[in-house]
C-alpha cells in the first residue's frame, strides 16, 4: 500500500514542480519569480524525503536539511537585494 | 509491516502531497503576489510535514528507532517559512505599491515599512508630523 501512495506523492510533487516552472517563466513581477524558485526547492526537498522513504534509507535527510537551509538563505538574499541593491553592506 | 501502520503512513503521505500540489496549483491561478503567497506557506508547513511525519513512522516501524532528523527539518521550516513570507511581501510592496493606494491605517502614523528615518526618530519623542501619512 505504500508504494501506491508513494506513486501518488511523485506524481504530485512532480507536478507541483512543473507548475512552479510555469510560474517562473511566466510572472509578471520579479518576485513572482523569487516565491517561484524558493517554491521549488520546498518541493525538491518534498522529493528527496519521498525518494529517502522508497529506498527505506535514511542518508537522503542530511541532503534535504542541506536544501532547506540554503533555499530560505537564498531566497533572504534575493529579497535583501530587490530592497537594497546589495547583498550583505 | 502492520496493515494499519501501512495505512497511517499512506494517509500522511497523500495528506502531504495534497497539500503540496493545492499549494502549487494556488500559486498559479490567484491574481495578484499578495494572495499567491498564501499556497506555498501551506505546502512548506504541511506538506512537507505530513511527508516527514509518514518518515518517522516508517523508519520507527522498520527499523525501531525514534529519529531526529526530521524534526530537525519541520522545526527549520516552520521557523523560516514566515520569515520568507513577510521578506517576499516586504520586498513586493516596496517594488510596487504606493503608500496612496493602500488604505489608510488608524491613527496618527503611517504605513511602518513606508516610514523614513525622521518619521521613526520623531515617533519615538511622541512629535511626529505625520508627514508619512498620506493626505
Amino acid at each position: 500500500m505504500i508504494n501506491y501512495a508513494l506513486a501518488i506523492g511523485f506524481v504530485a510533487v512532480s507536478l507541483a514542480l512543473l507548475m512552479n516552472l510555469w510560474r517562473l517563466a511566466t510572472g509578471p513581477t520579479v518576485m513572482d519569480r523569487v516565491l517561484a524558485v524558493d517554491t521549488m526547492v520546498i518541493n525538491t526537498i518534498a522529493l528527496i524525503i519521498l525518494y529517502g522513504i522508497r529506498e527505506s534509507t535514511a542518508i537522503y535527510f542530511e541532503s534535504a536539511l542541506l536544501m532547506a537551509m540554503f533555499g530560505f538563505i537564498s531566497t533572504v538574499a534575493y529579497c535583501r537585494f530587490v530592497l537594497r541593491g546589495d547583498v550583505i553592506e | 509491516m502492520n496493515i494499519y501502520i501501512e495505512a497511517l503512513i499512506a494517509f500522511n503521505i497523500i495528506m502531504g502531497a495534497l497539500f503540496i500540489f493545492v499549494g502549487s496549483y494556488g500559486m498559479i491561478k490567484l491574481p495578484e503576489l499578495m494572495s499567491r503567497l498564501h499556497g506555498p506557506s501551506k505546502a512548506t508547513t504541511l506538506g512537507v510535514g505530513g511527508f516527514l511525519v509518514g518518515s518517522m513512522i516508517h523508519f520507527g516501524a522498520t527499523e525501531g528507532r525514534i529519529s531526529i532528523q526530521e524534526i530537525l527539518i519541520t522545526f527549520f521550516l516552520f521557523i523560516t517559512a514566515p520569515v520568507t513570507a513577510h521578506f517576499i511581501a516586504k520586498a513586493y510592496m516596496h517594488a510596487e505599491l504606493k503608500p496612496e493606494n493602500l488604505p489608510k491605517p488608524e491613527g496618527r502614523y503611517g504605513w511602518n515599512t513606508y516610514a523614513s528615518v525622521e518619521d521613526v526618530k520623531l515617533a519615538s519623542r511622541d512629535q511626529a508630523t505625520g508627514s508619512d501619512l498620506q493626505s
